[in-house]
């Protein structure tokens, strides 16, 4: 595929142990394009998050390659991969993973004291952001504050804020209610269709899995 | 926001935590700067001597005198510029808990030799003048309101009977090392008060004070004095003025390596206190700091971000030690007589060395953590559960 902005090349993973190693991939290959809603899904310890740590270059394979946008992530070192993930890819959590101490704006302003913006330009990006997740008027709250559909709406702010090409998420509605579940879908939907975010989401939902263009299903670390 | 404001935000999350953390570092701090200014204190005498001076004393003991004939043997020596001489006078001034030091001194020769004392030049001609007259220690006149004209009835013991002293000069001390609580007043009235009542001991000097042209000289010059008087019946030990001191502070040595080496524990203590509430905390944290990688925070990154908050935490903790440092010494001085501790003031070192304490136990608390959340991968930090 031409345009495929992520490729799995025969990757396997197997975490180590004590003395054996605990298979979780098994040689697996996918080619995601540019522009798509990818669904992964799967029993419970089938290897979703480990595959999308994989593609977000949070962890690297045992055998085999990953390449985003035409980086092959396993060549990088871990300051180059770490400068890497701050431009290229946005992380989403299942459990919003807000630092506490620090407002809505300052945790959505977090990725950007890693780049070279002015105080003014970051301001700017944390404003839009949050105008985006639709939480202009929360800017000065503390998560503890938040409702957990909220608290994700941020999370979402700060994966977007440095305009990354790639969104990951791990079951972004898996702590949420049905309505903040909806609203968190309904958003991921408008980042992929309106600002062309590639997205890779790991869900157990059904009808989150619906919302995504394309669904795979991972079992015993094979993907089918 | 810049990761200056995080460092604060994460250091003051656990308010009570940190206060307590902060007060431990200050205490310790504070301990720390007494102890040294004690030990310091100890040592003031031997500090304070000036490297062109030597002392001659008995070579049995200082407590037995030399005759006063060796004045002039000494002074004949090359390289021997002024020889003055005091004798311990002690005495009881109302009781025996006021003490302060009291000498019988040749005043003239003594200030060209300590020329740290000063004295105003009318005081000088008035004290010099009347036989019976004394000069007492600005801080001593302090400490017993003394003025021009008092009169200090003494009652003598190694001097007996009844000594009464008029005040006409009060020395200034030169600087904060200069003992200004001592009490002078003129050998030879000492001498002719012997004389009439025990005129066995007149004559007596308790120990020279040479002061010599070169410094270099002093090996030179001891061994020659000494050389002077062997087989004389006062045979004489002469050395710097510093190994004259030491030699006095030595039996109390055992009391200063103690305190030395408790101001150098506390300093462990700091350590592990502060050490402990960062490692609490960045445990606290393993998940937290795993996101921020998550974002692209680099090792780096953590590094200064763990490490500020532990500066943060010891710089305040060591600034409230030290500005505590004061009024307890302060406080020490007023309950403590000055004429114990002459010269008992915080010096410039043991700040320096009590704020670098606390800055270098600021980085070293904050290794283990860092290390923990620089090694801790993503992967195992996100999933890791308190
Ligand atoms: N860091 C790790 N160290 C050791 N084993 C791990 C690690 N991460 C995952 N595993 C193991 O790998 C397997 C797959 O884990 P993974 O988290 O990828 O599953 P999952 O599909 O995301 O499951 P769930 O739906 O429960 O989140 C599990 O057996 C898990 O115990
Ligand atoms: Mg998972």
């Amino acid at each position: 595929m031409a345009n495929s902005i992520i490729q799995v090349e025969n990757v396997s993973k197997a975490y180590r142990r004590d003395t054996f190693d605990i298979p979780v991939l098994n040689n697996i290959s996918l080619s995601v394009s540019e522009g798509d809603f990818l669904g992964l899904m799967g029993p419970s310890g089938s290897g979703k998050t480990t595959l999308l740590n994989l593609v977000a270059g949070i962890d690297r394979p045992s055998k085999g390659r990953v390449v985003v946008g035409g980086t092959d992530i396993g060549t990088l070192s871990e300051t180059a991969l770490a400068k890497w993930r701050a431009t290229h890819v946005g992380f989403i959590f299942q459990f919003y993973n807000l630092i506490p101490v620090l407002t809505a704006y300052e945790n959505v302003e977090l990725p950007l004291l890693l780049t070279s913006l002015s105080k003014a330009e970051r301001k700017k990006h944390v404003e839009f952001a949050l105008q985006v997740v639709g939480l202009a008027d929360r800017m000065y709250h503390y998560p503890k504050q938040l409702s957990g559909g909220q608290e994700q709406r941020v999370a979402i702010a700060r994966a977007i804020a440095t305009d990354p090409t790639l969104l990951v998420a791990d079951e972004p509605t898996g702590d949420l209610d049905k309505q903040s579940a909806e609203e968190i879908l309904t958003l991921l939907e408008r980042l992929n269709k309106e600002f062309k975010k590639t997205i890779v989401m790991v869900t157990h939902d059904p009808r989150a899995a619906e919302k995504a263009h394309t669904v795979r299903h991972l079992d015993k670390g094979e993907l089918k | 926001m810049r990761i200056f404001k995080l460092m604060f935000k994460n250091a003051l999350r656990h308010k009570l935590r940190t206060s307590l953390t902060i007060l431990g570092i200050a205490i310790a701090v504070m301990a720390f700067g007494f102890l040294r200014t004690v030990v310091t204190a100890w040592y003031a005498g031997v500090e304070a001597s000036a490297a062109n001076r030597l002392v001659t004393r008995n070579a049995v003991s200082f407590i037995f005198p030399l005759p006063l004939a060796y004045r002039d043997k000494i002074a004949r020596i090359p390289g021997v510029e002024t020889v003055s001489y005091m004798n311990w006078f002690q005495g009881v001034y109302i009781d025996k808990n006021q003490f302060f030091a009291r000498f019988a001194a040749d005043v003239q020769t003594a200030l060209e030799v300590y020329p740290e004392f000063i004295v105003p030049p009318d005081q000088l001609e008035a004290f010099t003048k009347e036989r019976n007259a004394c000069m007492v220690g600005a801080d001593l006149a302090k400490q017993y309101n003394f003025k021009i004209g008092d009169v200090i009835p003494i009652e003598g013991d190694i001097y007996p009977g009844k000594w009464d002293f008029v005040v006409r000069a009060i020395y200034q001390p030169r600087d904060e090392k200069v003992d200004g609580t001592q009490m002078w007043f003129h050998w030879a009235y000492l001498d002719e008060r012997m004389r009439q009542d025990m005129p066995g001991r007149a004559g007596e000097v308790g120990w020279y004070i040479i002061r010599i042209s070169n410094p270099n000289d002093g090996a030179r010059i001891s061994e020659e004095v000494d050389q002077l008087f062997k087989n004389s019946r006062a045979e004489t030990k002469t050395e710097s003025e510093r190994a004259f001191q030491e030699g006095f502070v030595q039996g109390t040595n055992l009391i200063i390596v103690l305190l030395n080496f408790m101001s150098f524990v506390i300093i462990g203590i700091i350590m592990l206190v502060l050490g402990n509430t960062m490692i609490m905390s960045a445990r606290e944290r393993t998940k937290e700091y795993a996101v921020l990688k998550t974002i692209g925070f680099s090792g780096s990154h953590l590094t200064k971000l763990i490490a500020g908050e532990s500066m943060i935490i010891s710089i305040l903790g060591g600034a409230l030690g030290l500005l505590l440092t004061y009024p307890i010494v302060g406080m020490f001085s007023l309950f403590v007589p000055k004429s114990w501790f002459p010269i008992f003031y915080i010096e410039p070192i043991t700040i320096v060395l009590a704020g670098t304490s606390a800055l270098v136990v600021g980085v070293i608390a904050a290794l283990f953590p860092i290390q923990r959340a620089v090694r801790t991968s993503i992967v195992d930090g996100l999933r890791f559960v308190g």
